[in-house]
């Protein structure tokens, strides 16, 4: 399996739901080498962390092996970072490249050194990372290849291309979610290309599936759809205390366009002009931050409205757990899991119909992402109708629990089962 | 007669501390008092020890023939006696010598004027109570607003509560042809002295003394004394009015800036015939040339001379009014750790760090901000703000209960 990132160190959904995925197979007894292209050193030890550079498969294979049986981890040492386009990725690289003049050596040595930063481009990262995988190919015994998103497609193909086994393309998002109608033509083109090449493709909704099937080309029987779920569906009690007299609404996630957060801060203004007694959170990242707190400060709202920057760990059950209301705008949201995360601290939540999470949770309000009238009525009806807000948490937990990574990996297994026996 | 006046604006604020959402109606302590006072132990160490012990030589050796004067904002003497009694000490000294003239300004060295005459005025009285107390009941005459901002208006303003005169900018938009080397009088209230920095010699000490690439660095002694006598004979006093941290703190001791200082006085006095002068006395004894017209306000900072430093883009102007928007509520409430809070949080540095110029002047926000952007400085102001608007609300509704 070839995927970005793995918990703690994730920057999106991907993360969790590879780990969902993972989990879920290894429930199923399935075998499993997960190849990411970073490793930091303190993931969770359920695998062998096996360093890619180091060839000899190393001493350490043996030691987790009482922990988790059926999972090697091998880290690809790269510089990939999810969620970045190759323009971004670029300016964002620009900072801290130190380029190594035996770079272009060390790919053709035994011995795939590579340390700390490095590469020009993402591109130069992402075929590196496929001849890494025609190595592991060539070296561990495996019957089908897994592969997470466009980043580890050509390693997909490259892994195929020297074992010849069949291989499962997994779509979590595609070039059309991220950047709207201006893709990146190279990105579209190794996502196309991974399609085309596996034998059979993943979509984690049926929004998914829509943008596989009309933009990709690939044929509607060639595509199953898995939705996300979640890692553990008991409701979260939290002695997290809110600090504050006023109710909070809440957005979390990274601030691009993808998630729109735009129409969050416009609702926000129009429930705050009907209601002073609320708070707005904007919780997260991204490139759009500046621009929603610049927005913020021009409609007069700076004591209303508040940012957290990038939230992780506890911080972010806090969020959620003195959140009266959890939003999900997004424009375009292949799947989206924080909803669910939100359900778990028996938040409601209002997402919208750009969302793959909206086909598996019914118990939510759902809006267009550009209605920001409708968002904000929304807004308003679940702060001040308690009946309403009640029922939509008494009824999402109870859809919680039949959202569970088990019959996920379930439905994966026949697939993997289906493609192999399709394979001559 | 002609004369150099050196002023020196001494101010540091209290910075805030990295304060979160999570903190808003929990934690009420806004201050970051490990980095106010490592930061007001460096620059003691580096100028206010050093260049108060060298003002005090020179003082002595010319038997005062040396003066200069100080505005020592509210704000920066409550950190002198919390973090560094030895500057305190200090500066003692030197204002008990008589030739050190100390200036009024707002406690909290704050954009007040701009907003509330009232509140002006109550920051105001505050500083000179705190003078009053801190350096045996002195009694300043001249006033100095932060960052030398201006107006008509404000310098009415500062007529009114008695003062002889103010200092301000050489503003060249203001001046056009006329030269800041003259003192003027307010256009609304002829009474108030005008007293203008002449940012050419200010900026030569303040900004360009130690940077190689200037064409007349080096800057000497015998350079500057040059430059000085090439001012027309009629035109009679030269207001060098710089920040104080200029001294060993911008320009480094390393740049020869104590040196320069020390050797200036001789060079002034054996080849030029001006003298030394505060502000009050250049504001006495020289006859106005005229009134002096400024209807939108100016300051010394950056290349406009202008506000937008601090006010102006939707950040700086949505902090400003939602603090400002507090002062009826504060003012009935008699708690001391609100109304140093309010103080406190009106400092204009708090604004300058949202300043989004980064083209022009950019890099010297960024030196003094404490912040990585001016997004930062907004959220981490507003969070602040947040809370100690829950907190004055509180204490102003339970009353009425």
């Amino acid at each position: 399996m070839f995927g970005w990132e793995f918990p703690p160190h994730i920057s999106g959904g991907l993360g969790t739901a590879c780990y969902g995925l993972v989990k879920g197979l290894a429930h199923h007894k399935q075998d499993i080498i997960f190849v990411v292209p970073k490793l930091w050193g303190d993931e969770e030890p359920l695998a062998d962390f096996v360093n890619a550079s180091d060839v000899t498969i190393d001493y350490r294979e043996k030691r987790f092996k009482k922990f988790w049986k059926n999972l090697t981890y091998l880290e690809v040492s790269s510089f990939l970072v999810p969620y970045l386009g190759p323009d971004e990725f670029k300016k964002y690289t620009d900072y801290s490249i130190h380029d190594r003049t035996d770079v272009d050596e060390s790919i053709f040595s035994n011995k795939f050194e590579f340390s700390g930063k490095y590469g020009k481009d993402l591109m130069m990262e992402v075929s590196r990372y496929a001849l890494v995988a025609a190595h592991i190919a060539k070296a561990k015994e495996h019957d089908i290849i897994h592969a997470h998103d466009w980043l580890s497609f050509p390693a997909g193909i490259a892994a195929k291309e020297i074992s010849g086994k069949p291989l499962v393309a997994n779509v979590h998002a595609t070039e059309f979610d991220r950047s709207g109608e201006s893709v990146n033509q190279v990105v579209y083109d190794i996502e196309r290309a991974g399609m085309h090449a596996a034998d059979h493709v993943v979509a984690v909704s049926q929004l998914t599936k829509n943008i596989i099937i009309k933009k990709y080309g690939v044929p509607a029987h060639k595509i199953t759809v898995l939705h996300n779920a979640v890692l553990d569906a008991s409701i979260i009690k939290s002695n997290y205390e809110k600090k504050v007299p006023e109710k909070i609404v809440t957005f979390l996630g990274r601030i691009t366009f993808q998630k729109g957060p735009e129409y969050f801060v416009e609702a926000a203004k129009k429930v705050i002009d009907r209601d002073p007694n609320v708070r707005f959170v904007m919780a997260g990242n991204g490139d759009l931050l500046n621009q929603m707190i610049d927005r913020v400060a021009e409609l007069r709202m700076g004591t209303k409205f508040h940012f957290t920057g990038f939230l992780k760990g506890d911080d972010v059950d806090h969020m959620y757990a003195i959140s009266d209301v959890y939003v999900m705008p997004s424009v375009s949201e292949p799947f989206g899991i924080s909803p669910l995360e939100a359900v778990r601290h028996n938040t409601p939540v209002i997402i919208s119909k750009q969302s793959g999470v909206a086909e598996v949770l019914n118990n939510a309000i759902k809006i267009d992402f550009w209605d920001i009238d409708s968002m904000a009525d929304a807004i308003f009806a679940l702060l001040h109708y308690e009946g309403i807000a009640k029922m939509f948490k008494e009824l999402g937990t109870e859809e919680l629990k039949k959202l569970k990574w088990e019959h996920v990996a379930e439905k994966l297994v026949n697939v993997y089962q289906k493609t192999l026996s399709q394979k001559p | 007669m002609r004369t150099i006046c050196f002023y020196f604006q001494v101010h540091q604020p209290y910075r805030l501390k990295p304060y979160r959402f999570f903190d808003i109606g929990d934690d009420h302590h806004y201050w970051d008092d490990f980095s106010n006072r490592s930061i007001m132990r460096k620059v003691a160490q580096k100028c206010y020890l050093p260049m108060n012990a060298i003002l005090l030589e020179m003082i002595h050796k010319y038997n005062g023939a040396f003066k200069v004067s100080f505005s020592m904002s509210g704000v920066f003497l409550d950190q002198l006696e919390a973090y560094a009694p030895d500057v305190l000490e200090s500066f003692q000294k030197l204002v008990a010598t008589g030739h050190c003239e100390l200036l009024n300004e707002t406690y909290a060295h704050t954009l007040a004027a701009l907003k509330s005459k009232d509140e002006f005025q109550s920051m105001v009285k505050k500083h000179q109570e705190k003078i009053k107390k801190l350096f045996n009941g002195y009694q300043p005459k001249v006033f100095r607003n932060t960052e030398l901002i201006y107006s008509d208006q404000i310098g009415a303003m500062v007529a009114e509560m008695g003062f002889e005169a103010i200092l301000t900018e050489g503003a060249k938009h203001v001046l056009g042809w006329k030269s800041p080397n003259y003192v003027y009088v307010n256009s609304i209230d002829p009474k108030l002295k005008v007293l203008l920095k002449n940012f050419q010699l200010s900026d030569d000490i303040a900004f360009r003394f130690g940077n190689k690439g200037w064409e007349d660095y080096p800057l000497t002694t015998d350079k500057f004394v040059k430059w000085i006598n090439d001012v027309p004979e009629e035109e009679e006093t030269i207001n060098l009015f710089m920040d104080y941290e200029t001294f060993g703190e911008h320009q480094w001791a390393e740049t020869g800036i104590f040196e320069f200082m020390k050797a200036l006085p001789d060079a002034v006095f054996s080849k030029t015939n001006f003298t030394f002068s505060t502000p009050s006395e250049v504001a006495a004894k020289i006859s106005p040339v005229g009134k002096i017209h400024v209807p939108i306000p100016i300051s010394w900072a950056d290349e406009e001379r202008d506000l937008t430093a601090w006010l102006g883009n939707d950040l700086q102007d949505e902090a400003f009014d939602r603090l400002y928007e507090m002062e009826k509520l504060v003012k009935n409430i008699d708690d001391d750790d609100i109304q140093r809070d309010w103080t406190y949080l009106q400092t204009s540095d708090h604004f300058y760090y949202m300043c989004t110029k980064f083209f022009s002047d950019g890099d010297i926000h960024a030196y003094f901000s404490p912040y990585e952007s001016p997004y930062e400085a907004f959220i981490n102001y507003m969070n602040v703000l947040s809370d100690f608007i829950i907190r004055v609300k509180e204490k102003t509704t339970l009353p009425q209960d």
